[in-house]
């Protein structure tokens, strides 16, 4: 029998497989015409990222970080909003915790600092994010306009604000160094095989939030509104969802989501503010938002490749200086081209593919 | 010494315009054509690479406007496909060049040059200003002497060539065969197609010319501005252009005035950076770089609910049966 609908494990698996191999081949391509090998660059990002240990354990740290990110794009993503300003959102939900810690680490115990600090930056984050669904959800004014808009006025603020917790004597423009109890407690104190590495508990928390995403969306009421939304708007209006309340609290979640990325990489790694921290992690978000399809098990697929080439990423580009770290933010380019905006290349040909088998069968 | 702050404001302000100006009109014609151009600014960094790059080596900026031009085009060639062909999300399309083009516009760069993702000056290769005659003999009458020398001449080739695109672009849009089935086609692509317009090459030729003129913007960005390439030294004009234009309710006259808006507080930027202020002091530079992505904000959430996109903006044509 003949379909003109892809099967599920065609649209949710081979499709994004086929689009992130062809975003790969172009990379590969302009590696090759930097005068690298491609093949030589995998084999040294594969042996740092993934089977060397301690390198495993660093792409499970930026994965935590990037799970968080790209989660705040997908939940957005999910009601028809397209944040790009997730990486302003993390910057402020970063100023939102360091101000908390600055204030309390002296004071309180790690079992309240900890929560605290998700508190803080949460809050920060989705602050950040609300003028831009307000002024989608009453006013109309784009959503993906103002979010970049807000990532520019974000970088600015952050310029000015550092120097004003710039501790007294010092030149970097950084906060100070958190005490030990606002630490976030590092998995390689238990588990010595993944080495002196920053992964931390922030792994369990973004494996929980993945979970505690699923059956939100995928699983409640809410969720279903929040998706209605998305996919028709007047239909969801006519079945009695608050569109406009449904943006904005769409976009505040998306906003605490993005703050929270801030607690690995701020209390897991650095354990101070410093300038320009989030380092493209909203941005990644997006990638990974697009390429695991906004659900949670493609979120956290996605989130280990990324970590994998920015942590092998980091190694190649110390060994082959033709290929900085900045070749990294070109493939995220391609990924999010071939696996967001392209993203039915392939479905014609693999239906024609299917259909063809069939009739054999 | 106020006099002279108010004129040199008046003078940045048409140097800064440019910029803005060609990425606005590129985006007039993707826009108005039906399709949302959020990549201007990767076609304006790509451009400003590319133009400087090559102007360096060969020693000569119209080559490198040319293969700016040829850069900015295959991208906005790209985004075509995305967006008209493959019927895909055009915003993520916009939004993947913008960073590609930041990562690999330096990767290149850094390949060819090693200067940290920059390019060297480009020295005689900048493109020079141009001296109107009699220049000289008017420089000593106060007020006429630096209007005729530095507003009216004094300027690149290419701020002349961005103000004349006004009457160029308002003639192409409103008078001519092919902007009536440019603007149909933005409108209701349904009724341009029952009418005999080629709804898809339409907006394959708008998005040509969009990235032709895109890159006008970055060409001027590098070799007329600055005089070398720098690691995303586009920093948001596209975004900005795209505002204008929005803020110009997508037409050129109103387009113009919003680029000489923004053109205005980036050299009013400059000029109240470490001044002191009655009543505010001083400003820090952080804060002031601020201002125009406020104004942005500001702009569009007083504006969008009376603004007038083309109806079928954004939207993917499928030719009815």
């Amino acid at each position: 029998m003949k379909t003109t609908e892809l099967p599920r494990w065609a649209s949710g698996f081979v499709l994004p497989i086929l689009n992130l191999l062809s975003a790969l081949l172009v990379a590969a391509l302009v590696i090759h015409l930097l005068g690298e090998s491609p093949v030589e660059s995998l084999q040294i990002l594969v042996n740092s990222a993934v089977i060397n240990p301690e390198g495993l354990s660093y792409t499970l740290f930026y994965a935590s970080t990037f799970v968080f990110t790209g989660l705040a794009v997908s939940v957005a993503m999910k009601a028809g909003l397209f944040n790009i300003g997730a990486e302003g959102q993390m910057y402020l939900g970063g100023l939102g915790l360091t101000l908390a810690m600055l204030a309390f680490d002296a004071s309180l115990s790690p079992w309240l600092l900890i929560p605290l600090a998700m508190v803080a930056s949460a809050v920060f984050g989705a602050g950040w994010a609300f003028l831009p669904g307000y002024l989608q959800a009453k006013r109309g004014s784009h959503v993906v306009v103002t979010t970049i808009m807000f990532n520019f006025i974000a970088a600015s603020l952050m310029n000015y604000l550092i120097l004003k917790l710039i501790p007294e004597g010092d030149q970097n423009p950084a906060s100070r160094v958190f005490s030990e109890a606002a630490w976030m407690p590092r998995l390689g104190e238990w588990f010595p095989v993944l080495g002196d590495t920053p992964l931390n508990i922030g792994f369990f928390l973004a494996i929980a939030a993945l979970v505690i995403y699923g059956v939100m969306v995928s699983r409640s009421p809410w969720g279903y509104k929040l998706q209605a939304t998305g996919l028709n708007q007047h239909a969801a209006h006519y079945a009695g969802v608050r569109i406009s309340r449904m943006i904005i609290v769409a976009m505040l979640i998306s906003g605490a989501l993005a703050g929270l990325a801030a607690v690995n990489s701020i209390l897991g790694s650095t354990h101070y503010l410093s300038l320009n921290f989030p380092a493209g992690a909203g941005f990644i978000g997006i990638a990974i938002a697009l390429m695991g399809r906004q659900h949670p098990v493609g979120i956290f697929l996605s989130s280990v490749l990324f970590g994998a080439l920015i942590q092998g990423g980091f190694d190649l580009s110390l060994e082959k200086p033709n290929i900085p770290q900045e070749t990294f933010i070109f493939i995220q380019g391609l990924i999010i081209l071939f696996c967001g905006a392209m993203e039915n290349l392939y479905a014609p040909a693999v239906l024609k593919l299917i259909n063809a088998t069939r009739t054999k069968g | 010494m106020e006099d002279f702050q108010l004129a040199s404001i008046v003078v940045s302000t048409i140097r800064n315009a440019p910029v803005l100006i060609f990425a606005a009109m590129a985006g007039l014609f993707a826009e108005r054509s039906g399709v949302i151009d959020l990549g201007l600014e990767g076609k304006i960094l790509a451009s400003a690479f590319v133009s400087a790059g090559v102007a360096y080596s060969y020693q000569d900026p119209w080559l490198g406007i040319a293969a700016g031009m040829l850069a900015s085009m295959a991208l906005a060639l790209v985004q075509a496909f995305v967006s008209i062909t493959q019927k895909g999300n055009q915003l993520v399309a916009g939004m993947a060049i913008n960073i590609a083009m930041s990562g690999l516009t330096f990767v290149v760069a850094q390949y060819f040059f090693q200067q940290g993702g920059r390019t060297p000056d480009l020295g005689e290769a900048r493109l020079g200003e141009v001296i109107l005659p009699g220049t000289a003999a008017l420089a000593d009458i106060p007020f006429i002497g630096w209007l005729y020398g530095s507003v009216i001449g004094g300027h690149s080739v290419l701020v002349y060539a961005a103000f004349l695109l006004l009457p160029l672009v308002h003639w192409l849009l409103y008078h001519s065969r092919f902007g009536l089935r440019l603007r149909a086609c933005g409108e209701n692509p349904h009724a341009a197609d029952a009418a005999g317009v080629p709804v898809q090459r339409t907006r394959y030729t708008a998005m040509i010319i969009a990235g032709v003129l895109c890159s006008f913007s970055g060409a001027y960005l590098s070799i007329v501005q600055s005089g070398f390439f720098l690691r995303d030294m586009s920093a948001g004009a596209g975004y900005l252009a795209l505002t204008a234009m929005v803020f110009g309710n997508w037409r050129p006259l109103h387009t113009v005035l919003g680029c000489l808006m923004f053109g205005f507080f980036g050299a009013l930027q400059i000029q109240i950076e470490g001044v002191d202020l009655p009543v505010v002091g001083r400003i820090p530079g952080s804060l002031i770089q601020m201002i125009p992505y406020v104004l942005t904000v500001i702009v569009l959430a007083g504006l969008m609910a009376k603004s007038v996109a083309p109806k079928a903006l954004g939207k993917p044509f499928v030719k009815s049966r």
